[in-house]
């Protein structure tokens, strides 16, 4: 089929069109990743160091991503994948009896994004750590 | 799918009192996003494990919200403190309200 100049134009008009639809985010924006962390601190601004947030630098599968996370005498600690269509991914608290704060498990990147961890200490302040991870394979479906 | 959830988990036997030793769990669940669609196109509903609790004789040993982007099957690895002999209990909440326990003794000596 012959690319004409108005066959050009409909092709950009439906795209255009499409993009429009009401279909579901598919990644969080910057201010909704902000304003979970503001949520969590309650404002303050989070400092750095205490917390080592462990990620592999290159995940083939995002379905599966293992993430380690420690900061001794935190309190609790969440974690947020920024690229995510909804950037919460878990907040564990620590009780009397947790050896270390720290926590390993396995999670979902939709693609290639920031990774934060936040851990309230328990002098009441906020430290963060952020890590990139490039995804080879989203695993949000689709 | 809820007949197929399997908790497990990993403690030691023993231990010495003050060590810290390493905790293991793994449940097997979709842990659904609620995000995907089927073939037809329709958005399968969400249905996740939604809170995770280890206790050591009804004390807390850690405690976590789960949200969508914890992946199949989740998986938590952490460490404990064990004063004296006893039994952690480890519960998973599911979205629909069912809850999946598992227990380990351990002792102290």
């Amino acid at each position: 089929m012959k690319i004409t100049r108005r066959s050009a134009m409909m092709l950009g008009a439906g795209f255009a069109a499409a993009s429009l639809l009401p279909a579901l985010p598919l990644y969080a924006s910057v201010e909704e990743v902000e304003a979970r962390i503001a949520e969590f601190t309650g404002g303050e601004t989070p400092g750095e160091g205490g917390i080592t947030l462990t990620t592999p630098e290159i995940a083939e599968n995002g379905n599966t991503v293992p993430v380690s996370v420690s900061a001794p005498g935190a309190v609790s600690i969440m974690l947020l994948a920024t690229g995510n269509p909804n950037p919460d991914v878990g907040t564990f608290n620590f009780g009397p009896l947790a050896a270390s704060q720290s926590a390993t498990t396995r999670i979902r990147l939709a693609s290639t994004q920031d990774v934060v961890a936040i851990a309230k200490m328990s002098d009441g302040s906020f430290v963060q750590a952020r890590n990139e991870v490039k995804v080879t394979i989203g695993g949000c479906g689709g | 799918m809820a007949n197929d959830v399997k908790p497990r988990v990993r403690v030691p036997k023993t231990a010495s009192a003050g060590e810290a030793i390493v905790l293991k769990t793994l449940i097997s669940h979709e842990m659904e996003s609620g995000l995907r669609r089927d073939s037809d196109g329709n958005i399968i509903p969400r249905k996740i494990i939604n809170h995770f609790t280890c206790t050591f004789n009804g004390e807390v040993v850690i405690d976590v919200a789960l949200e969508p982007a914890i992946s199949t099957n989740p998986y938590f690895e952490f460490e404990a403190v064990v004063p004296e002999s006893g039994t952690f209990n480890f519960t998973w909440t599911d979205d629909d309200g069912s809850v999946y326990e598992a227990s380990e003794e351990i002792t102290v000596g």
